[in-house]
């Protein structure tokens, strides 16, 4: 699902279909990035060994865990958390570190999502 | 219409820019290069140029104000010398990956060891794979003339790149000769302003200059580099059509001098040149065929064109003198006649090099040093070509 809204996301992205398999001509000159914050383009989900799994039933919505991820993978909206964004999570497991109620378990990387 | 003026070769650069009137100019003082940024200072005081001048702490601090500066959309430039090119060597890499046609007037001087400030080309050299364009001027009049050309091949969109206008320090930078200088109104229309396609400072789109390049970018962002020196080798010699047609003096990748018929030659780069000129005069009064080869554009190296000059078209020539005033301590020779052996290799048939070191250090070369090198060029015809020497060092005292 997240990965989804990923695809999504590089549709608008400004930098186009330019990728890791693009040849030489197709790059922009001095390799400059046109757009702001396109780092969310960037997969950074790709290369975790462990998976945070939110326990739902657990969760209280304290909101303890958005703040300390390193990056941008747990979305709040309403303010309440939603699930999270493997587009980006790199598996570091602060969130599951600081969860008071045991919301947060960590699975091995692939297993993302198995507890619903 | 062209005036008649007398100048050094710092001060006809100096002249140069204040024509171009660039918008930020960065440089740190170091001799012989001191007085360009001595006499922008002068023309920023009496007004006669909008420029920025920034007074930095270093030579690196030099190239990396001007990285700053060019990425917001705007013409920097920067003069430096031996020790401070060294230390604007990390960041000279960076103004040309970032594709930022900056231009740096380079008056050449020995690198230290032992310290010394005389002419030597070692300094631009150490910065021949730095991505720079690199041209070299014979005398004022050159530095002047490639100067006022430099932004036109830098900023052409096809490259992209940074420029260095190198001459000879103390020989060229300070020697008062004659000089043709021209309109300041004509330099302006010629050199014309420079609109980069994309810039920091542009509100309608933003861009990043000088990411982290990953793995899967780098390799093919230098391929892209090495491409545009490449479309530079056509820009050169365009702008100096266009140079020619307005102001009348030709310029190309070289410049042949005497070569039509010459059954020798010696080719080198900067101020020896005109002292080889006077020798091949002086050797063609005694029916010598003497010819002499002046590089002007070594980065980017014309090396079809050279092995063109010198055995395709040249079928006369039988031996040739590279003449680097710069050693490649453990190579095989200096810089240029290694890659000069490399151009003309399969390309020409039978004919003779030797690669000759001069000049270290600011060591004069006289008319009579190229007479006897001629002589050496005469004496190699005999010679088997295994026999003669990768590298022989002239005027310099042996046993």
């Amino acid at each position: 699902m997240a990965t989804e809204k990923g695809k999504e996301k590089e549709k608008m992205n400004p930098m186009g279909d330019i990728g890791e398999t693009s040849p030489w001509q197709s790059l922009t000159q001095g390799g400059f990035v046109y757009g702001e914050g396109n780092s969310v383009f960037f997969n950074t989900g790709d290369w975790r060994t462990k998976a945070p799994v939110w326990k739902q039933e657990n969760c209280k919505q304290c909101l303890l865990c958005f703040p300390v991820c390193p990056d941008s993978s747990i979305p709040v909206s309403n303010s309440k958390r939603q699930d999270f964004d493997f587009f980006h999570c790199k598996g570091c497991g602060i969130c599951a570190k600081v969860c008071p109620f045991g919301a947060i378990g960590m699975a091995k990387a692939g297993e993302e999502g198995s507890h619903e | 219409m062209s005036k008649r003026g007398r100048m050094s070769g710092n001060e006809a650069v100096a002249l140069a820019i204040r024509q171009i009137d660039p918008d930020v100019i960065a440089a740190f003082p170091i001799t012989p290069s001191t007085e360009i940024p001595q006499f922008v200072s002068r023309f920023k005081a009496d007004g006669l140029i909008s420029t920025e001048f920034i007074t930095v702490e270093s030579e690196h601090s030099a190239m990396s104000a001007c990285i700053g500066a060019e990425a917001t959309g705007v013409r920097a430039m920067t003069a430096t010398s031996s020790a401070g090119m060294a230390l604007m060597y990390e960041v000279l890499y960076v103004a040309a990956s970032d594709r930022l046609p900056i231009v740096l007037a380079a008056v050449n001087r020995a690198l230290t060891g032992p310290i010394n400030i005389n002419a030597e080309h070692s300094d631009s050299m150490g910065a021949r794979d730095s991505g720079w364009i690199q041209i070299y001027s014979e005398n004022a009049q050159e530095a002047y003339d490639n100067m006022l050309m430099a932004h036109r091949i830098g900023e052409h969109p096809d490259v992209m790149l940074p420029v260095m206008i190198c001459q000879d320090g103390f020989i060229t930078s300070h020697a008062i000769e004659n000089i043709l200088t021209e309109d300041d109104a004509k330099v302006k229309a010629f050199v014309g302003t420079y609109e980069p396609e994309h810039h920091l400072l542009d509100p309608n789109r933003s861009v990043a200059i000088g990411p982290y390049g990953v793995s899967p970018y780098v390799f093919e962002l230098k391929r892209a580099q090495a491409y545009a020196m490449e479309q530079a080798k056509g820009v050169i010699l365009s702008v100096a059509k266009d140079f020619e047609k307005e102001f009348g003096r030709s310029y190309g990748f070289f410049e042949e001098y005497r070569m039509d018929d010459a059954e020798f030659a010696v080719l080198l780069m900067g101020s020896a040149a005109g002292t080889g000129k006077v020798a091949v005069d002086r050797l063609r009064g005694r029916g010598v065929k003497a010819g002499l080869v002046k590089l002007r554009s070594f980065r980017p190296f014309p090396a079809e064109a050279l092995a063109e000059a010198l055995g395709g078209k040249n079928k006369n020539l039988k031996s040739l003198a590279v003449m680097d005033r710069s050693e490649g301590f453990g190579g095989f020779g200096g810089p240029l006649g290694a890659e000069i052996r490399a151009a003309l290799f399969g390309r020409t048939n039978g004919l003779k090099v030797v690669n000759i070191i001069y000049g270290l250090g600011g060591r004069d070369i006289r008319v009579e040093d190229f007479e006897d090198l001629y002589k050496e060029l005469d004496a190699m015809q005999g010679m088997e070509a295994r026999d003669i020497p990768y590298v022989r060092y002239l005027g310099q005292r042996e046993i």
